[in-house]
């Protein structure tokens, strides 16, 4: 089955800095992923490693500063705006904070309303029936009382759930869901995830979970990617990810996270120091400064992702070693 | 062996001009020398407050309106100006989650050690020496004197409160959420070095909202809810035997690297402080509650060595 | 009409008891000042009996129950020309800054917006006009345009265009970072929609605030303007206007000729300025 997204070689650059000290982020430098119909690819990584900023480019928010990306076979790389707004309805944001993510002055109801009239999928009074069947599937009933509020008056769990209504209401095949229950308590965290499942599995999405919460990700994901400065540095099926660890990083996040429970990973990892400045990426593999495995070949040249095993990706020297 | 930290029917209110809100009410708790004791609560669980209290450091509108804090046999309540002072941070005191708020970002960070110092009577050019050490026992290079806050990492910043913290040698360390803002890796080396803090004889009070952190790192536990206390003991009966519903219920709804079921979602919301339920607190979320409970505020009530439960359920 | 209502209400609104007291004071001050001035320009004939642009009495007579500010060279009634004076003022002052808006608001937000090559033209063209000072502006193009009283309005439209670009397009460029704006692109909501339907609406308070101080300076560059005879032609009464005509009489001690003028222009410009500021500090209010 093709692919419902691919991304090959997708890099995003960014300039900062004023006034002659310029500098280079490279906040995703060369990812390639794909990910299929009705798939959970999680997506996990710290602060920094890029993970946020490929959701937005995987969504076109921003363009790639090279690669492609392409979405059921259309190439949307380098598609003007005009092209690409009838595209979108198929491809979703589920944010990590959902009082930003609505206009402050509008109604919940206006916010559910406009995407489905703009698109072209109901008129004004058809909308509004839809709306609030929504707002009555994710749990704010009676619905009527939650569409006349402005976002400021709801509670940021309720609020999350109008963020993922007015996203599902266009029916997307590719739902972007980025840290979406980071902001919540950790009492209905799971609530949210149960509504983001009910959904997926009702319209067969591909889902992209972000996340730095590896416990979370676990349960999510069919897939793994574990990112680290802008690249993807193991990828593989949940499962065989957390049972055959091989990545240093991936066994570092695994050894540091504290855990609830009896799980240790295969290999305990510490490393040195923190993450660089993504201005400044080492030469060689990204980690080499903070590996306690690093040898010459790893300061000098980066790995690729390599298939080890079925499904699953390492990019590591000492790995290939083995 | 008398407990280094007893807290007695702490009771603290914000009066708002909206209300009045009830931020923790009737809390007590004990805790030794080497300790770590986590407050495990959610948002508007009145964890923060709690340890806001216990150095008296909480903004106003909030009052402390009833109870005391004892702190190695000194009534830290009961001060005023120039004693309190004297007592925070020597006795007492305080690292935050954004490292940002502690460190002043127009000074060197070596200097603002040296002020903790100072300003509790210690000569300038001791200062300066004990500071070095200091950076030096929390990991950083003495170098880092000179450096000013922004051209430091994250970790590193908060290595540098952590020193100011330790600075004077206090008996007990509030740490409000001090790894929350930092990287998976950093906080682990945040955690060791509190870890070896404690080792030499103070007591943490960890004050968070990730149960898997408690978990490693706590001797006791207690979880809030609602500004009071509903379970408290050894971490290893909270964790293993918890006794009060919202404990189980907080237990079951996170995710954890070995459960392959779905986590279990508390329903409902937190209460409004300004106008809590009558009786406890949680029972409009309590899949066990009964009438008795809509009525009767739950006292803590032993079940175990050094555990205590406040539910009226318990033991039925 | 709407977008004026909105605008009312929005004032309306920064009223409300959650406005700081300083603040509110201002405000209202300001707004009684410019609305006492509007009344007058409105109800001009039932406040005088008496053309302004006629002679109707003996020449420089002083301040009496008759001619509650005096006569002037011509025996024109003063009162009268200052309460017609003001329909001239506002006219020019209101059709100037309600240009100005016209043009650079659009253009503030499409330069914000798009960037690019387009803002950096807009931008420089912009600057260099805002670094001329706005007087010496004013006075070159009115000169240019020739003296008349809708060129005066357009002369100071031209001065004040900067101002609104540059304060729409800082607030954009800010704006459009934000979490809810890029909602909209990923909902696929039309560039222009997510211009006035989301982001511009942000932006009424500033440029209400925009919008009073930029009053007050028009309306002391219109009076300039007229006082060079730039603007209006006599016998159209105007306040600067009479006070270049009353200048020369100082001496001889017809006091009156320019102090009623003076005071009127001074009193509208403190009006507006009263009210910017006023809202301009619940503004920084809101925005900290």
């Amino acid at each position: 089955m093709e692919p419902l997204l691919k991304l090959i070689n997708v890099r995003k650059y960014f300039e900062v800095g004023t006034f002659g000290v310029k500098r280079i982020v490279k906040a995703v430098d060369g990812v390639s992923l794909s990910i299929k119909r009705g798939e959970t690819l999680g997506l996990v990584g710290e602060s920094g490693c890029g993970k946020s900023t490929l959701g937005r480019v995987i969504l076109r928010v921003y363009r790639p500063t090279s690669g492609k990306v392409v979405f059921d076979g259309v190439d949307i790389t380098d598609l003007p705006e005009s092209r690409l707004r009838g595209l979108r309805r198929r491809m979703q944001l589920i944010p990590q904070d959902p009082y930003a993510s609505f206009n402050p002055l509008k109604t919940v109801g206006y916010a559910l309303i406009e995407p489905l009239v703009t698109h072209g999928v109901a008129t004004p009074e058809e909308a509004r029936e839809l709306a609030l069947k929504m707002l009555d599937r994710v749990g704010l009933t009676p619905p009527e009382e939650f569409f006349g509020r402005k976002p400021y008056q709801f509670s940021g769990g309720q609020l999350q759930r109008v963020a993922i209504a007015r996203a599902m209401l266009l029916k997307p095949d590719l739902v972007v869901a980025d840290e979406p229950t980071s902001s919540l308590d950790v009492s209905i965290r799971a609530s949210i995830l149960e509504l983001l499942r009910e959904f997926k599995e009702g319209l067969n999405q591909a889902l992209i979970f972000i996340t730095h919460d590896l416990a979370l990700a676990k349960l999510v994901s069919d897939r793994l990617a574990v990112m680290y400065l802008g690249r993807v540095v193991e990828e593989a099926p949940t499962n065989e990810l957390f049972s055959n660890p091989l990545h240093p990083y991936t066994l570092a996040l695994l050894t540091a996270i504290p855990k609830l429970g009896k799980y240790r990973p295969k290999e305990e990892v510490v490393l040195k120091g923190e993450v660089p400045d993504a201005s400044r990426i080492p030469k060689g593999c990204r980690l080499h400064p903070r590996c306690p495995y690093a040898t010459g070949k790893c300061r000098s040249e980066e790995p690729e992702l390599v298939e080890v095993s079925k499904g699953h990706y390492v990019a590591c020297w000492r790995v290939l070693r083995a | 062996m008398e407990p280094l930290l007893k807290v007695e029917d702490l009771t603290v209110y914000y009066f708002t001009r909206k209300g009045v809100v009830r931020a923790v009410e009737d809390v007590n708790l004990e805790a030794y020398a080497g300790d770590a004791v986590a407050l495990v609560g959610e948002s508007g669980s009145g964890k923060s407050t709690l340890g806001y209290a216990l150095l008296k450091i909480i903004p106003p509108p909030g009052r402390i309106v009833k109870g005391r804090v004892v702190i190695d046999g000194v009534d830290v309540t009961s001060l005023e100006g120039e004693e309190l002072r004297r007592v925070r941070g020597s006795l007492v005191s305080i690292v935050f989650q954004d490292p940002f708020t502690t460190l002043d970002p127009v000074r060197r960070v070596g200097d603002q050690v040296a002020e903790v110092l100072t300003e509790h009577g210690v000569p300038k050019e001791e200062a300066r020496a004990r500071v070095k050490e200091l950076l030096t026992s929390v990991g950083l290079p003495p170098r880092l004197f000179n450096a000013y806050p922004h051209q430091l990492s994250g970790g590193q910043r908060q290595r540098v409160a952590i020193a100011m913290a330790v600075a004077l040698k206090p008996k007990v360390i509030v740490a409000d959420e001090p790894t929350t803002a930092l990287d998976v890796v950093v906080q682990r080396q945040i955690m060791d070095l509190l870890d070896r803090i404690r080792a030499s004889g103070a007591t943490i009070v960890l004050i968070t909202h990730d149960i898997a952190l408690a978990a490693e790192r706590a001797t006791k536990i207690a979880v809030m809810y609602a500004g009071r206390i509903v379970e408290y003991g050894p971490k290893d009966e909270v964790l293993n035997s918890p006794q009060h519903p919202y404990t189980k219920g907080l237990l079951a709804s996170v995710p954890t690297l070995e459960s392959s079921e779905w986590p279990k979602p508390i329903p409902g919301v937190p209460p409004d402080l300004r106008n809590p339920p009558p009786g406890c607190r949680f029972w409009p979320r309590c899949p066990y509650a009964t009438d008795e409970c809509r009525r009767y505020l739950p006292k803590l009530v032993r079940v175990g060595p050094n555990h205590y439960v406040a539910c009226l359920m318990v033991g039925r | 009409m709407e977008v004026l209502g909105k605008l009312v209400s929005k004032v309306l609104k920064s009223l409300a008891p959650s406005v700081p007291e300083r603040g509110r004071g201002m405000v209202y001050v300001g707004l009684g000042i410019v609305l006492a001035v509007v009344f007058m320009a409105a109800a001009a004939p039932l406040l005088t009996p008496y053309d302004p642009t006629k002679s109707v009495a003996d020449p420089f007579l002083p301040p009496s129950w008759g001619h509650p500010c005096g006569t002037n060279k011509l025996g024109m009634d003063m009162w009268s020309r200052i309460v017609y004076g003001a329909r001239t003022v506002l006219y020019v002052v209101f059709s100037a800054i309600a240009l100005s808006m016209a043009v650079g608001v659009p253009l503030g937000l499409i330069s914000g917006y798009f960037g690019g090559k387009v803002d950096r033209v807009l931008s420089m063209v912009m600057d260099a006009i805002y670094a001329f000072p706005s007087l010496v502006l004013a006075i070159t193009l009115a000169v240019a345009l020739g003296p008349s009283l809708v060129n005066a309005a357009i002369a100071i439209a031209v001065v004040y265009v900067p101002t609104y670009f540059r304060m729409v397009r800082g607030q954009v460029l800010s704006i459009k970072e934000e979490l809810f704006v890029e909602m909209t692109r990923v909902l696929g909501l039309p560039t222009k929609d997510i211009l006035f339907k989301h982001i511009l609406p942000h932006l009424l308070p500033t440029i209400m605030v925009v919008f009073s101080l930029s009053a007050t300076d028009a309306v002391l560059t219109e009076a300039a303007l007229s006082y060079l005879g730039l603007s209006v032609q006599f016998p159209t009464p105007d306040w600067g206007y009479d006070l270049y005509r009353g200048k020369g009489f100082v001496l001889s001690g017809y006091w009156w000729l320019i102090f009623f003028p003076g005071l009127m222009i001074t009193l509208l410009a403190a009006g507006f300025a009263l009210v910017g500021e006023g809202l301009s500090e619940q503004v920084r209010r809101e925005v900290m």
